[in-house]
């Protein structure tokens, strides 16, 4: 009885290491994932001559959580320079032709 | 009845390019760049906003808008704080480089009293050439390092060639080469656009709200904005080229600046100088 209990309790704390291992794994591979596509988009938000200083922060501030080891903060922040990242794209994109609007004439 | 219906489908086909002709046209004519039209509508629209504010006042930037800092500037001019600098560009515009040759060697009229006709437009190499970037070519030409856009030394040296300009009024070109207008209307352009995360133009602060603050500072208009350069900024405690208040104008958006003398900043350059002609250079200056 005492074996079987034994076996199981290692059971549940081996299940639980691998899992916690796994979330790990998967939380650093959705960071690089993360980080990945707000560089690029940051990447054509400087070939569009409009990158914002608060993308590059923010990418920044990824970086330095994912080197603490904190890849949840880190997908976060990640996660945001895209979302900056692409503001800076739309803003270039339609300012092509919005900026006529302003123009003293 | 075949008569009859070619008739119709003839005329049809005659009101149809008629009608695509004539929308063609006005679209034709709003995207045709005319520089005369724009300054003649650039200075209205400031003298109509400020109809109290003399035109050649205008290059006095917030002090034309202000009538206590005006008085607070007229003190401040009796012992400028861009003297020190003045100086500085005086001596180095006259020491000659290592190859024995001076600045005075790389400019019309010995470098004396020309800074109203920058920047200009070079058709040769077909780009804007601003005078901070012909200063640093003129230090290559002769073998020397250049200096950097936005600090002392550059600044010194404009400061000095302004000095040398004042009140005479700015006397920007435009050749008639299809590349001068492009830069032109390139740099209106810019001028226009917004960028950055707080989403600002140039033309926001001094297109939309010259004469208002902006934290403790008083706006000032894009008319003759450029006449003053370079300035003291008490803000900076120090000097400040174009190419620094260019880029740091950007940051202060939250945009990350381009490099200075990036055809962007060349040609914003070359089309707010433009659109201040006639006004008296007035730099350098001093700003809050």
């Amino acid at each position: 009885m005492r074996i079987k209990t034994l076996t199981a309790v290692l059971s549940l704390v081996l299940l639980a290491a691998g899992a916690t291992c796994a979330m790990a794994a998967g939380s650093e591979d959705e960071f690089k994932a993360a980080y990945a596509a707000a560089e690029a988009a940051n990447k054509e938000a400087g070939k569009l001559r409009n990158q914002w200083t608060t993308t590059a922060a923010t990418l920044a501030a990824a970086k330095k959580s994912a080197e603490a080891g904190d890849f949840d903060k880190a997908t976060v922040s990640a996660k945001e320079a895209e979302a900056l990242a692409k503001a800076s794209i739309f803003q270039a994109t339609s300012e092509k032709t919005r900026w006529k609007d302003m123009e003293i004439r | 009845m075949k008569l009859r219906s070619a008739i119709y489908l003839a005329s049809a086909m005659l009101a149809l390019a008629l009608l695509s002709l004539a929308s063609a046209l006005p679209s034709d004519a709003a995207d045709k760049v005319d520089p005369v039209a724009d300054a003649k509508a650039f200075r209205k629209f400031f003298t109509d906003k400020f109809p109290k504010v003399k035109l050649d006042d205008f290059v006095n930037g917030p002090y034309s808008m202000n009538e206590d800092l005006y008085r607070q500037w007229q003190e401040k001019e009796q012992f400028p704080p861009y003297e020190f600098s003045l100086e500085m560009g005086k001596e180095m515009f006259s020491k000659p480089f290592k190859n024995g040759k001076t600045y005075e060697d790389c400019f019309p009229n010995k470098g004396i009293g020309v800074r109203q006709n920058y920047p200009y437009f070079d058709e040769k190499e077909g780009k804007v050439i601003t005078l901070e970037l012909a200063l640093n070519r003129c230090r290559e030409a002769n073998g020397e390092a250049p200096y950097s856009y936005v600090r002392d030394e550059m600044a010194a040296l404009t400061a000095y060639m302004a000095f040398t300009s004042r009140g005479k009024p700015m006397d920007i070109k435009i050749p008639d080469d299809p590349r001068a207008l492009a830069a032109y209307e390139n740099g209106k352009e810019y001028f226009y656009t917004r960028r950055g995360q707080l989403n600002f133009s140039c033309a926001t602060c001094h297109v939309q709200s010259p004469g208002e603050r902006i934290r403790a500072e008083i706006l000032a208009p894009a008319l003759g904005i450029v006449n003053a350069m370079p300035i003291y900024r008490s803000e900076w405690s120090g000097m400040g080229t174009t190419s620094r208040r260019f880029t740091t104008c950007n940051s202060q958006i939250r945009g990350v600046p381009l490099s200075p003398q990036d055809d962007e900043y060349r040609n914003v350059e070359y089309y707010l100088s433009y659109v201040s002609n006639g006004l008296p250079i007035s730099g350098p200056g001093a700003r809050p």
